[in-house]
């Protein structure tokens, strides 16, 4: 794919192949976003670590800062893979979920 | 000695598809043995997306795609899962020999299918001159570590291969904390796939030398330093291009080989799906090492069905 | 403090042999050594070779504690419970010149003592040792050789001599020794010690622990020998332990059988600066194919699975054990290079000789207890056994390292017997030796020795500290006020 750019704007794509490579080569000149995925950390629960992902694209300049707001967390309770552990994070319309199961530790049994 | 119908070694993405495929052609007494206590295999520590686009037509995680299939299982009487079971030993006549906690099993199966998937090239396969410090991890074990058990392996790393393993955990690292000082490429090119290259490499402006290789390794507990060198075309060493990278992790991405020590131990052929033994399959990764998780749901799922006629014909 | 009879400075197989040799007696005995677990130093790189005693020079004290250990290890390590195999050694000849050299091989080994000699044929060749080079004319055949896993006995010999009242203290390297005559004290970095006869075993440093006390009249001068590890896959590749005939300063390029099955070839032969200088190098590499391939022509590169390098602590041509007069009371046993794991046992013994004669009274104990209890290891016993191990301890069948089906019973096990790091429990056990070096396993050997050992995931290390495996844990990183859920 070609794309034309002026000011940091886009003004024309060329040699895409679909449609969504139009928007695609927009938004990675204007406003390059990325799905995140990542770990965050269990207490009490099968898993050490969940994985997570964010539910759309999040701006990649913001990569950095998500990382560190996931660090601090900590789940406590059973997880399905989907449900939304942060809604709206750092912000932005984007949800962070889990992308696995997780249930409690078969260690012990913890009061919700 | 206890008779089943199918026993499936490996609880992957092959071995889970297979066992789906068998199921929905008919067998309806599977034992799907897994050595983790999960099932899932690879997948689970593959937290990243790009999974699923061409059989699912979605992109997920590793997770997730492992997800849809232990849903599948779960939902499926015919299938018994023995986690945390290893087998030990295969024969030509199709007895499989497991250990778990507790037991060691030896089970008569009238059809196996073998989905043990691969394993990785490590730094002892490939003669790097130098030292053995701690610090010298392969990439599916930096990955383990970071993704499953939350411990960062390096703080400044070097990786060794730009295959797309290589490329994602250059950009794990870096999310975690750690700096990529170097990707180093002994081939002229990326075997990766470009949208690798672009977010996992530009993204973090991570230098890469293609054409380079490591030269030595340094450090006497742990990794302090690299040297590496640029390669000609026949992979030569280029005399005076010697520079020195200082890390404390190097991450050898440097090639996968099939699981296949059972069936070998058997003195059993992999002739594609079948082997030289009637009744014994291979799928998977350890068939054959696959680039995307959605041809090996392809080719397990063929096996399946293989192994489901061979069932039926041999009634 | 306490006064101990008998510090023994480095816990080798040196070290460890006189530990347990001296335990018989009624001593207080200390075996202090630098590293974080005993065998760490030149023992771990050891070859595993039993010598026969060909190839030492007549009259050497070296070859006649060669031919005497080679009688002994059988005893002990039939005590210890530490396997010994007599697999015999061949020494081969290409030419009649060479020929002549393994006569006179012989006829110096046969006036050490050495039994059982014979030259044998290009037909015997043929059918013994069939992938041997068909250019071999002749060999020097010693039926006495023998393999064994150097680490396994220093360990069962380290277990033995605490199990008879000997205290080991390991991460206590000596930094000084004051000899406050009649007696010495020996500063380590964690504590002093004092002691009536000190013995110094330090290998590679017993030059430098002399030197405290003014005996310098010897340099260890290391010699590196580079090892290339096989598959176990070619294990069959030789029957015996092959050898081509012997340079001025080394046994040269061997073919070697292994306590654990597979086959390694090497060493190289080259003098060394650093004492720490363990890097293996490309040289080393060609070197060692092109050599073995003489002996061995199917050896393939592509079958090497692993690699190290091991630092001879040389001194001159001989052993050199003595007490030294002018520093009463301290036995320096220094320059043990080959054959020093075989001759071991025989050097114990003439230690106890030398410090009987110079004052120091040995009564036997009433009780010594001679033996150890065999390390189970399951991928050396029939599934039948398996499962009766299994029966007993529900953990037997809990396998960790998938490569050489070790379970995580016998991990816990070398823990409780005194692993302490990743490659403590490597040499143990062999979880991490396998094809995928570690790959699928090292994470959970990770957790059960932190379990274990009480510790947090990042103290634990390849080989003791500065060597801690992973840097951070997302665990103790938390810190700020973060979201709980």
């Amino acid at each position: 794919m070609a794309v034309d750019v002026e000011n940091g704007k886009v003004i024309k794509v060329t040699g895409n192949e679909c449609p969504k490579g139009e928007k695609y080569a927009m938004s990675e000149v204007e406003n390059p976003a990325r799905i995140l995925t990542s770990v965050i950390l269990g207490q009490g629960l099968e898993l050490k670590m969940i994985p997570v992902r964010t539910d759309k694209p999040m701006p990649k300049s913001r990569i950095f800062e998500a990382m560190n707001e996931i660090k601090k967390i900590k789940v406590q309770k059973p997880l399905s893979a989907g449900d939304v552990i942060i809604k709206n994070f750092l912000g932005l319309d984007v949800n962070l979920i889990s992308t696995r199961k997780a249930e409690w530790t078969r260690n012990f049994q913890q009061e919700p | 000695m206890v008779t089943r119908e199918l026993v499936i070694v490996g609880g992957g993405p092959a071995g889970m598809a297979a066992a789906v495929s068998a199921h929905e052609n008919g067998i309806k007494d599977i034992l799907l043995i897994e050595r983790d206590q999960y099932l899932g295999g690879i997948l689970n520590q593959c937290i990243h997306t790009g999974f699923g686009l061409s059989y699912f037509k979605e992109i997920l995680t590793g997770p997730e795609y492992a997800g849809r299939f232990i849903n599948k299982v779960k939902d499926m009487p015919g299938i018994e899962v023995s986690l945390k079971s290893i087998a030990v030993k295969l024969t030509k006549d199709r007895i499989v020999t497991f250990l778990k906690p507790g037991k060691i099993e030896t089970v008569k199966a009238k059809a196996v299918i073998m989905a043990t998937g691969c394993r990785e090239k490590t730094r002892e396969m490939v003669h790097i001159s130098g030292t053995r410090p701690a610090g010298i991890f392969s990439a599916g074990l930096a990955q383990k570590l970071i993704n499953i058990e939350g411990l960062l392996p390096g703080k400044e790393v070097v990786v060794v291969g730009s295959g797309d393993i290589g490329l994602i955990m250059a950009r794990r690292f870096v999310l975690e904390g750690a700096k990529v000082k170097a990707i180093v490429e002994i081939q002229k090119e990326t075997r990766g796939l470009l949208r690798n290259m672009a977010q996992c490499v530009e993204d973090f402006d991570i230098p890469v030398y293609f054409s380079h290789k490591i030269s030595r390794i340094y450090g006497k507990d742990r990794v302090e330093k690299v040297s590496v060198i640029r390669v000609d075309d026949n992979f030569n060493e280029v005399f005076g291009s010697l520079f020195e990278i200082t890390c404390d992790t190097i991450l050898m991405a440097v090639g996968l080989i099939p699981e296949n020590e059972l069936i070998e131990a058997a003195g059993v052929r992999i002739e594609e799906n079948k082997t030289s033994a009637p009744g014994i399959f291979v799928c998977g990764n350890s068939f054959k090492v696959y680039d995307i998780v959605d041809s090996v749901t392809e080719d397990s799922i063929n096996t399946g069905k293989l192994a489901a006629n061979f069932l039926r014909q041999n009634e | 403090m306490k006064l101990y009879d008998v510090v023994i400075i480095g816990a080798g197989v040196v070290g460890t042999s006189i530990a347990r040799e001296l335990s018989r007696y009624k001593l207080d005995i200390a075996l202090l050594e630098k590293e974080e677990e005993p065998a760490f130093g030149v023992s771990k790189s050891n070859s595993g070779i039993i010598h026969p005693g060909t190839q030492n020079p007549a009259g050497s004290i070296k070859g006649r504690l060669c031919v005497q250990g080679n009688l002994l290890v059988r005893k002990i390590s039939k005590e210890l419970n530490v396997d010994f195999k007599e697999v015999g050694e061949l020494i081969i000849a290409f030419n009649q010149e060479e020929t002549r050299e393994l006569l006179q091989l012989k006829k110096e080994a046969e006036a050490l003592g050495v039994s059982g000699l014979k030259i044998v044929d290009k037909i015997w060749l043929r059918e013994n040792e069939p992938n041997l080079n068909i250019e071999a004319v002749a060999a020097l055949y010693a039926p006495t050789a023998g393999i064994i896993s150097p680490y396994r006995m220093v360990y069962s010999l380290a277990e033995n001599a605490v199990r008879n009242g000997v205290e080991i203290f390991t991460e206590a390297e000596v930094e000084n020794i004051i000899h406050t005559k009649p007696e010495f004290e020996i500063i380590t970095p964690r504590s002093l010690f004092k002691a009536r006869y000190v013995i110094n075993c330090a290998g590679l440093f017993a030059d430098d622990i002399s030197k405290m006390l003014g005996i310098d009249g010897f340099k260890i001068k290391p010699r590196k020998g580079e090892e290339f590890i096989l598959d176990k896959k070619k294990e069959n590749l030789a029957r015996h332990l092959i050898f081509p005939l012997p340079s001025k300063t080394s046994k040269g390029v061997l073919i070697i059988k292994t306590a654990d099955g597979n086959p390694m070839i090497g060493p190289t032969a080259e003098e060394v600066e650093d004492k720490e200088d363990l890097s293996t190098s490309e040289a080393g590499l060609d070197k060692v194919l092109v050599s073995a391939r003489r002996l061995i022509p199917s050896i393939n590169d592509k079958d090497i699975i692993a690699y190290f390098a091991g630092l001879r602590p040389v001194s001159g041509h001989d052993f050199i054990i003595r007490h030294e007069d002018k520093a009463p009371a301290f036995i320096n046993v220094a320059g043990i290079q080959s054959p020093g794991l075989t001759a071991s046992p025989a050097i114990a013994l003439l230690v106890c000789n030398i410090i009987r004669k110079n004052g120091l009274t040995l009564k036997k104990k009433f009780i010594f207890h001679a033996h150890c209890k065999k390390t189970m290891q399951l991928f050396a016993v029939p599934f039948s056994k398996t499962k009766k191990l299994i029966k007993k301890d529900a953990s037997y069948g809990d396998i960790v390292c998938r490569c050489e089906m070790v379970s995580a019973k016998e991990i816990r096990d070398a823990v409780k017997l005194g692993a302490r790091t990743m490659d403590g429990i490597k040499f143990r056990t062999r979880a991490q030796a396998g094809r995928c070096h570690g790959s699928f396993c090292t994470t959970r050997i990770m957790k059960i020795l932190a379990e274990e050992r009480k510790l947090p995931l990042m103290v634990i290390t390849k080989r003791g500290k500065g060597s801690e495996i992973v840097k951070e844990d997302r665990f103790h990183l938390r810190g700020g006020t973060g979201s709980t859920l």
